[in-house]
Order: structure tokens, then C-alpha cells, then sequence
């Protein structure tokens, strides 16, 4: 596990700016282009409330305090108060204001890639890991957060408060100004050069805690693994040296802000330092001459030296905000303009009513270039028919499911559902009258109820429980506490294998599709749910057009005629009897399987 | 404080260092505030027409005392801050140190995410406690006390007043920190149902694609993505109101300075030096009672983290070596007894096993047959004290487990899970986890009898191939014959297979039972199974009904029987029979 391999993923950070990527992200806020404008608008006006008050400050003690006027110093703490009152009210509001510009534009780009993806196909999910596709959709997302909700306003305001500095200043003293802003470049740069030494070694040290978490996530998920092997010292040694380089990594970057933040004081007592000395020295020549400095004025820019600092900070943190923004968008938009998408044909034709017959005509398949998994398929089945396929794994059993409801399109030869080729009916049409029985049960967190019609408002809970009766999966509902509005942990945790497969099967028939594709289970289950289910399978079957990928012969006897699949081919078809007879694969399978019992009942 | 203070042990390990930290805390605040006393003497100098030398001495003054207070500023964190971060490697390390001696129980009562709340979040809130919790509360009562100090010197008056808003700062810091941490928490827990539902769309998107339930989906996702901007912007109206009162509480002290620090001067009570030092001095007050409001809530959560932390380090290992353990077994044989065997999971849950008396010879091979859940596992795993027996005891070579050094137990068992589970790593090192050494020769002739060999020659980078998400994913039956081989490495005198064909294929489990054959000569082995095929084979064959052994023999015995084995193979007969009556 080397360190490589997370650095490759996910931290890899480019360029900071990008102006393409740029356009793009601003024509998510231009909906409320005139809001922004009037954010940053107000920004500018707030940013001079902070300078302003040195200001009257400087009034205050050379033209009041300096000449006794005590009303003239009541007014000047008026003012300072009102300022301070105005700057805190209008700052309030701002936040406010701009963190929901910028929630809201999230809450726009969160939906529309959820809805792009939900639009995606399945090669798609095929080719991207789950883990991958869920960062994109929530972290990457949060990441643009800052950007919207502060970054592009508030680099007005920074701007613009050091803007409003720098204008009192010299408006008070000229050269000054410039003695006390010689501290300024190499205040910038270091800031700079800190933001960029503990950026670095903050990816170094979120580096290291990944590490650390992903290590503990799987040896907790493992531990029985670890204790089987009696491993425990040895991980513990390999716990503690990741442990170590976390360790390590934190400390290095304790040092840059160890010699950051003193080193800023330093810089801002240097230019007090400056100040008392150069302008000190002009205030006590403003006894001989006329126009020259006051002590009011010393006051004034002391005060200016410690206000520009954060200013400055926040920009520099700008530059952080923008890197994890660009590659973040630069994620999610290659996601968005990934165009993996069955398309329906442009005048696709509505399919109403199904009379269940399906016909595949020389049909190739391959889910990439030339490695062709289905090679020159043809069968028909007559509407009401039970077709099962067989076949040892990797024949292609599963790959007739995933053409069929248009998972996937063909790569050659034509199918046809009713005698209409299934490219030209419409997408969600086809997929309405195709009920899909997968052989991996999948459950929703939610309720037992939920998890049949999947949150179908058009399936009522009668429907629901109907269903449920049918295939018989009622009797264990109905002994759960909750009955159909039971929890359904994630992935069903709760339930057992033979619960879940019924409650799919209760899905499939609620929905009451015209043709049903089964793809049975063959993870090992008791006798007493396998005659459950069994006798659900014949349930389901009443009156459809059944395709069943078969893996228990049991089932296949059923059936009104069974295709075997090997390599891709459809080698034999025939029903169980005329298979057997034949001696070819199916027989191979049907021994391989039953052998042993047959010997004995002979 | 009382789960906190279980930390004072870590504390005594770096105490010299803590020491230093401390005194130096102290030095940089002198240090700090004497520069603003002489910023307050170069003010009151302007007024008495010194030398412009004098104004130098001053300016150089002032930064020399700047300096003196950076220095020690810097070695506060290289002290203090560097110590937390030490103790935090201690305290994960104990943590995790302990966390692998809990018994397997554990792990089934608490879930890996639990678990690793703990061990992240926690652990975090404790350091924040260790490091700048206790930097800046030890730094914002020396700063206090000689600001204080001096403030009432110079005038006690104006220090009343102008510090009367300060403890308003504090207070209210901690509230809002209270209710922003509250908020927050709300808001991790509604990203993560986000995530979550994410998450189990894109891994259920075949079952909403197939019954066309993307739009309900999407319209689902943007009222949970509504809910989640509405709770954001909850912490947004706090956050927001936050900072601006900040600034108004920390700018109105510094109006009372200016007005009523005006006046005096005015009235010649005080001079303009005082006010520019009164001015400094707010200012650097103002960060310490932020501080001090954020440090009582960091105590706060550091104490709620240490106490579950605390509630770990208080479980009990249950399985560990002990008195009773003999040093002198170093090697086992692979005879197997169980004599009088009971075992349930819990005080106040039912026996899985009741009454288990059983022989296994040395060398011989045991199918166990059941329905699910009745016990099958829980028998097996008894014998690695995977889970130790609540009643009656368990014995190999004549030796009670428990007598057994568990280095010496495991090692010499090779378990193949129900459930196998691989690490993030590479082929060879998931099959070589238990050994020493990664030995390749061992390593490939326990793939080839796993009939792994070929599916690992397919892959990109043979055995050097990485499992998992950051490389290729096995499929179920990869993954048995993966850990299969991972157990036949280890050279084992007794293996368990618990149902480790499931997801094989029948084909090539019989090629993997016929290779096995060889290989468990002279090994004891205990194979659990559905399959008849499977176990036809073996020594003896015993069914578990109810937690009890049912039924005891070979093939044939078990057939003549006429129990639940044989009712089992006949009723898997009997439907075949009727289905070909059709």
C-alpha cells in the first residue's frame, strides 16, 4: 500500500486558475447575476467603515482632545459607535445574503448532476466505481462550496478594504504612508510563501490521515481475519508506523505556523516601530513648522498596521480556494459531459399494451469493442411462454437480461418485442412492461412498503400487500412489528437472503409487467425458503412472458422450452426431456449436478 | 474533568516539555506587553520635545521587544502544540492496541462506522483539548493577569469600563460556539443520509432503471438537497451573526477608550501614551477571550470524547492468554474434542450449542450439515476461540484451547470465512497474510490448489494485482478460492471451510475438493456445507439441529439412518422425481 496510490487519486491538484472552467462555474451563478452585483456592491460600502474609524480617531485627538472641546469628542464616539453598528448590521446581512447565493447555486449543481447521472447507462456504472461517482455527487460539490458562497464576493471586499486603507492613509500623510508601507511586500510574500509551505503540508498531513482512516476502516471490517491469522503485533507495527508518519506530517506543518504567526507580529511591531521613530521625529518638528505631522495622525496609522493584515490572509486563502475549486469542477464537469446514454430514437413509439412476444434476430453483443459475449443469437417466444436459459458461467446468460430492457444496446442483429424493434419504442415505455428480477436482491433503506413499490404513488399499499400475498412473502411481513411500514435497514440488513428474494418478487408483480425476467438466485438457502420460493416463481410466472436464468434444474423443468447458452452460442434448445436425450451440455450440466442422487436411486 | 483526567498519565510523559512550554508562555507575554509600554513612553516623549535619538531607541526598543516575544511564541507551539500531537499518536496507538485484543464479540455488536467515530472524531476532540485548548487557556489568563495589572495602574477607572464588554465576548462565544457546534453536527448527519442515499441509488440504479424510477428519484434527492440547504443556512444565521457582533462588542470598548480615555485626558487625569497603550492592550485582549469562550467548549467535547473513550478502554479482552495457558505446547496434532459443549452470544441470549460431545480424529475429515442458523459456525469457530464456550470445554491433543498459547492455536488452523473478507492489498500479500515471510513458492502451490492460479494469471499485474476498490474487484467466488488459498499457506494441521464454495461453481469445487484431497492428508478438516456433493465424502458427517448433533455417520450410515440428512437427500430426490413425471 503505497503512499502513491492515494496521491495519484484524489490529491492531485493542478493550476489555480483556469479560465475555461471559470466561465463554466460563473454560468452557475448568472441566474442571480443582479443579486451578486448587489453584494459586491455593498461590499465596497462596508469595506470603508473599518478604515474610516482611525480617521476619527486622528480628529478626535488632535482636534478635540488636543483643544478641550468635549462635545466635540461626544460626537466623535457617536460616530465611531454608529459605524460600528452600521458595519456590523450590513455585515450580518451580507454573510447572510452571499452564503445563500452560494448554497443555492450548490443546491443547483447537487441536483443536476444527481438527475445527470440517474440518466447515465449502465456501462457507465460499469466502468466507474460506486465510491467514485458518490464523491463526485456530495464532496466535489461541497468543495465549490466556498468558492460560491464567499469566494468571489468577498475578494471584492478584501480588495477593496485594503483599497480604503491605503487611500486614508495617504490622504493623512503622503510619506509616512510609505515609511510604515515598507513592511507591506515582505508581509505579502510571506504570507504567500506560508500559505504555499502549509498548504503542502496540509495535503501531506490529509494524506497521512487517510491513510490512517482507511487502514483502521478495513482492518475493524477484517479484524476476524487479523485475529484468524494471529496477526495482531505485526499490524500493530504496521498501525504504528502509519501512525507515525501522521505524527510527523502534523508536526512539520505545527513549524510553519509557529513561524508564521510570531513573524507577522514582528512585521506589524516593525512598523509601529517605524512609525514612532520617523514620525516622531515629524511630529516634534510640526512645532516649528506648519503642516506637518500630529499625534492623532501616529494614532491613526498604528491602528491602519494591524488592520492590514487580514485582509491580505483572506486573499492569500483565495488562492486555496480557487486550486481545490478548479479541480473539483473539473471533476464534476467531465461527469457532466459524459454522454454514456442509451438515446431514444427521435420519434420514439409509444408502446400501450403488450401482448408478450419477443424475438431476437441474429443478435451480437460485446460490452467492449470486439469481445463478443452473445455471438449471432436468434430465438422467438410466444407471448405466455417460460423460456429458460442455461448455461455454464460466463456463457452469457445474463447479458440476454441486460439487451432486452435496453441496459445495453446490441452491437449487431435486430430484437423485437411484439414485431416492433426495441430501439424504436420508447425507452422508459419498454423498461414499463419489463419487470427485471435480479439476482443480487437489492433493498432500499426505507420500509418494507416502500421497497415494493418504490415510492410508486400509483401502487397503493392494497397493491402492495396483494403482491406480497401472491408470492407469499405476507406471512413474514406480517409478523414483523412494523408489518409494511417496517424499517428497512440499508441493503436490508435485518432480513434474511429468502425475505429479500421474496420481497423483490413482491416488487416484480406489483408492478404487473407483461414480461418478467428472472435471474435466480444461486447462493445456498435452506430447503424449507427454497420451496417458498419455488412456489413463488410458479406464481409469478402465471400469464407473462417469462425469460429465467435458471440455476437450479428444478426450475427449468417448468419451462416451456430451455435454451442453452455456451460461449456465447445457443448450442441446444428443446424442453428437459429431449435435452437429456440428446447427451450434449445440458446433460453434462445435469449430471454435474445431480449425478450422485441418481446413482443412489437406482 | 474526571474522564480527562485519565490523560494525566500521557501528560507526566511530557511534562518537562510542558514545563518549558508553559514558562514560555509566560516570557512571550512579558515580552508582548512591555512593548506596548514603551509605545505609550514614545507617545508621552513627543510631548517633551526629546532628541530624535531617543524616538530611535524607542522605535528599536520596540521591536527588540516584539522579537523577544516572537521567539518564545514560536517555541510555545514547537512545545506545547508538538506535545498534543504527541500524546494524540499515544492515545491512538493504546486505542488501537486495545481495540485488537477485543473479542470478535465486540466487532458484532458495534458497527466498523461506530467504531471509527470513535477513533477519529473522538480521538480529535480530545487533541484539540491536548493541544490548543490547554495552550491557549494557560496563554489567555497570563495575558489577562498582566494586562490586568497593568491596565489598573495606569488608570482603574477607564479599565472598568472599557473592560466591562469583555466577558460579554466571552459568554457569548461560548454559546454561540455551543449552538454552532450543535448545528454543525446536524448538518454532518443530514450530508452523510445525503450520501447515503447517494450511495444506494447508484448501487440499486439496475432496479430503478428497470422500473423506471429515475424521475421519482430525482425528485426525492432534491427534497432531501432542499432539506440539507435549509439546515446549511441555519448554521449560516448563527455564523453570520457571529462575527459582526465580534467586532461591534471588541469596537465599543474601544469608543469608551476614546471618549472617556478622551475626557480624562482632556481633564489631565491621564495622557494620550496611556490611551494608545489602552487602545494596544484591548487589542490584545480581544483574541484571548475569544479564545476563552472556544476553550471551555473544547473542554466540553474533549470531556463527552474522552468518556467514550473511556467506556473502550474498559472493555474486557475476554480471549487472551492467561494463567491456565501451558508455554510448553508449542505444536498441535489436530486431534479435536468437544466434551459437554455449550455456547450462546450472550448473557441473555439463547444457547446456540447445548450438549456437543464430538470426536475428531487426527487426520480425518468432518462434514457438518445444518438449515441456517442452527450453530454450525458457532461450532467451528470454538475451536480457533474465535468465541470461547460458555459451558463444557474444547479440546485438541487433549489439551483444553484455553491452555493452548493462542499463538500457537491459530497459527496452526487455517479458517476459510463464510463471508471471506481481503485486504486493499495485492494478491500475494492477501495469500501470504499468514505467514512470516512472503514465500512465492508457497504462495502460487496454494493458489493452483485453490484453482486461483488461472484467474490470478488473468489479471493486469498477475500477483503483484491490487484487490479491491483502488484496483480489481473479485467476484464471490474469487473471493473464496482467494482466502482459500490464503488458509492453505499456512501449512495448517487443521482446516475449516465454512461454506467456502458457495459461489464457486459445481465444476470447479469438485476440482478443488479433488486437489484437497491430497492436500489434507495427514491434516484434520472440518468442512461445513449445503452441497451433498460436498460432504459425501468425509470421515463422518454430523447434523446440527436445534444446537444439538442430530445425527452422527458416514454417508451411507447417515442414508440408513433414515433422518434429517437422509430426509434432506430424499426430499431433493423426490421433487426431482415428480418434476420428471411431467
Amino acid at each position: 500500500m503505497s503512499s502513491n496510490d492515494y496521491k495519484s487519486e484524489e490529491e492531485t491538484l493542478g493550476k489555480a486558475y483556469d479560465a475555461r472552467l471559470m466561465r463554466r462555474l460563473l454560468s452557475y451563478i448568472a441566474p442571480y447575476k443582479k443579486y451578486v452585483i448587489f453584494a459586491i456592491f455593498l461590499n465596497i460600502i462596508v469595506a470603508a467603515l473599518g478604515p474610516v474609524r482611525p480617521l476619527l480617531t486622528k480628529i478626535a485627538i488632535d482636534d478635540y482632545i488636543d483643544k478641550s472641546d468635549y462635545s466635540g469628542l461626544l460626537t466623535i464616539g457617536l460616530l465611531l459607535f454608529g459605524s460600528l453598528l452600521l458595519q456590523a448590521f450590513i455585515q450580518y446581512f451580507l454573510t447572510y445574503y452571499t452564503q445563500y447565493l452560494g448554497q443555492k447555486t450548490l443546491y443547483d449543481l447537487r441536483t443536476q448532476i444527481f438527475n445527470h447521472i440517474q440518466k447515465l447507462a449502465l456501462k457507465f456504472f460499469d466502468k466507474t466505481p460506486i465510491g467514485r461517482i458518490v464523491t463526485r455527487a456530495t464532496n466535489d460539490v461541497e468543495a465549490l462550496g466556498e468558492l460560491f458562497s464567499s469566494g468571489i464576493v468577498m475578494v471584492f471586499s478584501d480588495v477593496f478594504i485594503i483599497l480604503w486603507i491605503l487611500a486614508f492613509m495617504f490622504f493623512m500623510d503622503v510619506r509616512l504612508s510609505l515609511v510604515s508601507l515598507s513592511v507591506l511586500p515582505v508581509l505579502i510574500y510571506g504570507t504567500f510563501l506560508f500559505k504555499r509551505k502549509a498548504r503542502e503540508s496540509y495535503r501531506d498531513v490529509r494524506l497521512h490521515l487517510a491513510r490512517l482512516n482507511s487502514y483502521m476502516q478495513e482492518h475493524i471490517t477484517g479484524m476476524s481475519v487479523v485475529k484468524i491469522f494471529h496477526k495482531e503485533k505485526d499490524e500493530l507495527k504496521k498501525f504504528s508506523s502509519i501512525n507515525k508518519d501522521y505524527r510527523t506530517a502534523n508536526i512539520k506543518s505545527i513549524f510553519y505556523y509557529a513561524i508564521f504567526y510570531p513573524s507577522v507580529e514582528l512585521l506589524s511591531s516593525i512598523a509601529v516601530g517605524l512609525i514612532v521613530w520617523y514620525g516622531g521625529g515629524e511630529v516634534l518638528q510640526n512645532t516649528l513648522t506648519e503642516n506637518a505631522l500630529t499625534i492623532g495622525v501616529l494614532f491613526a496609522f498604528i491602528q491602519y498596521t494591524e488592520m492590514f493584515f487580514r485582509p491580505i490572509r483572506d486573499l492569500s486563502e483565495k488562492y486555496n480556494i480557487m486550486q481545490t475549486a478548479m479541480a473539483s469542477s473539473e471533476r464534476i464537469f467531465k461527469l457532466l459531459d459524459d454522454n454514456t446514454i442509451i438515446k431514444n430514437a427521435e420519434h420514439p413509439q409509444k408502446l400501450e399494451s403488450v401482448k408478450g412476444k419477443i424475438e431476437f434476430k441474429n443478435v451480437w453483443f460485446a460490452y467492449n469493442d470486439d469481445n463478443y459475449i452473445l455471438k449471432n443469437i436468434s430465438f422467438t417466444i410466444n407471448p405466455g411462454e417460460t423460456v429458460a436459459i442455461v448455461g455454464h458461467t460466463g456463457a452469457g446468460k445474463s447479458s440476454i437480461i441486460n439487451i432486452l430492457s435496453r441496459f445495453y444496446d446490441i452491437n449487431k442483429g435486430d430484437i423485437f418485442i411484439d414485431g416492433i424493434n426495441i430501439k424504436e419504442i420508447d425507452k422508459s415505455d419498454l423498461r414499463k412492461h419489463i419487470s427485471v428480477v435480479l439476482q443480487d436482491v437489492f433493498l432500499f433503506s426505507g420500509d418494507i412498503k416502500s421497497n415494493i413499490n418504490l415510492n410508486n404513488k400509483d401502487i397503493p399499499l392494497e397493491k402492495v400487500t396483494e403482491a406480497a400475498k401472491v408470492v407469499g412473502a405476507d406471512q413474514f411481513i406480517e409478523s414483523l412489528p412494523g408489518k409494511y411500514n417496517e424499517e428497512v435497514k440499508e441493503r436490508g440488513a435485518t432480513l434474511s437472503v429468502g425475505q429479500k428474494q421474496l420481497i423483490s418478487f413482491a416488487r416484480a408483480l406489483a408492478y404487473d409487467p407483461h414480461i418478467l425476467i428472472l435471474d435466480e438466485a444461486t447462493s445456498s438457502i435452506d430447503t424449507e425458503s427454497e420451496q417458498l420460493i419455488q412456489k413463488a416463481i410458479e406464481k409469478l410466472l402465471v400469464g407473462r412472458t417469462a425469460i429465467v436464468i435458471a440455476h437450479r434444474l428444478s426450475t427449468i423443468q417448468n419451462s416451456d422450452k430451455i435454451i442453452v447458452l455456451h460461449k456465447g452460442e445457443i448450442r441446444e434448445t428443446g424442453n428437459h426431456q429431449e435435452l437429456l436425450a440428446k447427451h450434449g451440455i445440458y446433460y453434462k450440466l445435469y449430471q454435474l449436478q445431480y449425478k450422485e442422487q441418481e446413482i443412489l436411486t437406482s | 474533568m474526571k474522564n480527562l483526567y485519565k490523560l494525566k498519565k500521557y501528560f507526566i510523559k511530557y511534562k518537562k516539555k510542558l514545563f518549558f512550554g508553559f514558562f514560555f508562555i509566560v516570557l512571550s507575554n512579558m515580552g508582548t506587553v512591555y512593548g506596548v509600554l514603551i509605545l505609550k513612553d514614545s507617545i508621552n516623549a513627543l510631548k517633551e520635545n526629546v532628541s530624535p535619538d531617543i524616538l530611535l531607541k524607542y522605535g528599536l526598543m520596540i521591536v527588540g521587544a516584539a522579537l523577544f516575544a516572537g521567539f518564545f511564541r514560536f517555541l510555545i507551539r514547537e512545545t506545547v502544540i508538538v506535545v498534543s500531537r504527541e500524546i494524540e499518536y499515544d492515545l491512538r496507538r493504546d486505542f488501537w492496541a486495545h481495540i485488537q485484543r477485543l473479542p470478535l464479540r465486540y466487532f458484532q455488536n458495534n458497527s466498523t462506522g461506530n467504531i471509527m467515530a470513535h477513533a477519529t472524531n473522538d480521538i480529535n476532540a480530545v487533541r484539540m483539548f491536548l493541544g490548543p485548548a490547554v495552550m491557549y487557556s494557560v496563554d489567555t489568563v497570563t495575558r489577562l493577569l498582566l494586562v490586568l495589572v497593568i491596565l489598573l495602574i495606569l488608570n482603574a477607572e477607564l479599565t472598568m469600563y472599557a473592560l466591562l464588554p469583555l466577558p460579554l465576548l466571552s459568554w457569548l462565544v461560548y454559546k454561540v460556539g455551543k449552538l454552532i457546534h450543535e448545528k454543525f453536527t446536524v448538518i454532518q448527519e443530514k450530508f452523510s443520509q445525503l450520501t447515503t442515499m447517494v450511495h444506494e441509488n447508484f448501487s440499486g440504479i439496475r432496479i430503478i432503471k428497470s422500473y423506471v424510477r429515475e424521475e421519482s428519484e430525482m425528485k426525492r434527492y432534491a427534497i432531501e438537497s432542499k432539506d440539507y440547504l435549509k439546515k446549511k443556512m441555519n448554521l449560516v444565521r448563527i455564523q453570520a451573526f457571529l462575527m459582526p457582533i465580534l467586532f461591534l462588542i471588541t469596537g465599543i470598548s474601544a469608543v469608551i477608550v476614546i471618549w472617556i480615555g478622551g475626557i480624562k485626558v482632556i481633564n489631565n487625569e491621564m495622557n494620550l501614551g496611556e490611551i494608545a497603550a489602552f487602545l494596544v492592550y484591548l487589542g490584545l485582549l480581544i483574541w484571548p477571550m475569544i479564545a476563552f469562550g472556544w476553550v471551555i467548549n473544547l473542554v466540553q467535547q474533549g470531556e463527552a470524547s474522552m468518556k467514550r473513550l473511556n467506556k473502550i478502554f474498559a472493555e474486557p479482552y475476554e480471549i487472551e492468554d492467561t494463567k491456565l495457558t501451558d508455554r510448553s505446547i508449542k505444536e498441535i496434532e489436530g486431534k479435536i474434542e468437544f466434551k459437554n459443549v455449550a455456547f450462546r452470544y450472550g448473557e441473555h441470549q439463547p444457547d446456540i450449542l447445548k450438549g456437543i460431545n464430538l470426536t475428531i480424529p487426527k487426520g480425518s475429515t468432518i462434514a457438518v450439515m445444518g438449515y441456517t442458523g442452527t450453530g454450525k459456525t458457532s461450532l467451528v469457530n470454538l475451536i480457533p476461540r474465535l468465541y470461547d464456550c460458555t459451558a463444557g470445554e474444547v479440546l485438541i491433543d487433549g489439551n483444553n484451547v484455553k491452555s493452548i498459547p493462542l499463538d500457537v492455536l491459530r497459527t496452526k488452523i487455517g479458517i476459510v470465512q463464510q463471508e471471506p473478507f481481503l485486504f486493499s492489498d495485492t494478491v500475494k500479500n492477501n495469500i501470504g497474510y499468514g505467514l512470516k515471510e512472503i514465500d512465492d513458492k508457497r504462495i502460487y502451490t496454494a493458489s493452483a490448489i485453490a484453482q486461483f492460479d488461472k484467474d490470478v494469471d488473468q489479471f493486469p499485474e498477475k500477483y503483484d494485482t491490487i484487490v479491491g476498490e483502488r484496483g480489481i474487484t473479485f467476484s464471490g467466488g474469487q473471493k473464496q478460492r482467494c482466502s482459500l488459498a490464503r488458509a492453505l499457506v499456512i501449512d495448517p494441521k487443521i482446516i475449516i471451510l465454512d461454506d467456502s464454495f458457495s459461489a464457486v461453481d459445481t465444476r470447479t469445487e469438485e476440482e478443488i475438493l479433488q486437489n484437497l484431497k491430497r492436500f489434507m492428508h495427514g491434516r484434520t478438516s472440518i468442512i461445513i456445507s449445503h452441497r451433498i456433493s460436498t460432504v459425501k465424502d468425509a470421515d463422518q458427517i454430523i447434523v446440527l439441529s436445534g444446537g444439538k448433533i442430530a445425527e452422527q455417520g458416514t454417508h451411507e450410515e447417515l442414508i440408513t439412518l433414515g433422518g434429517i440428512y437422509a430426509d434432506l437427500h430424499y426430499k431433493q430426490l423426490l421433487e426431482e422425481e415428480l418434476k420428471e413425471l411431467n
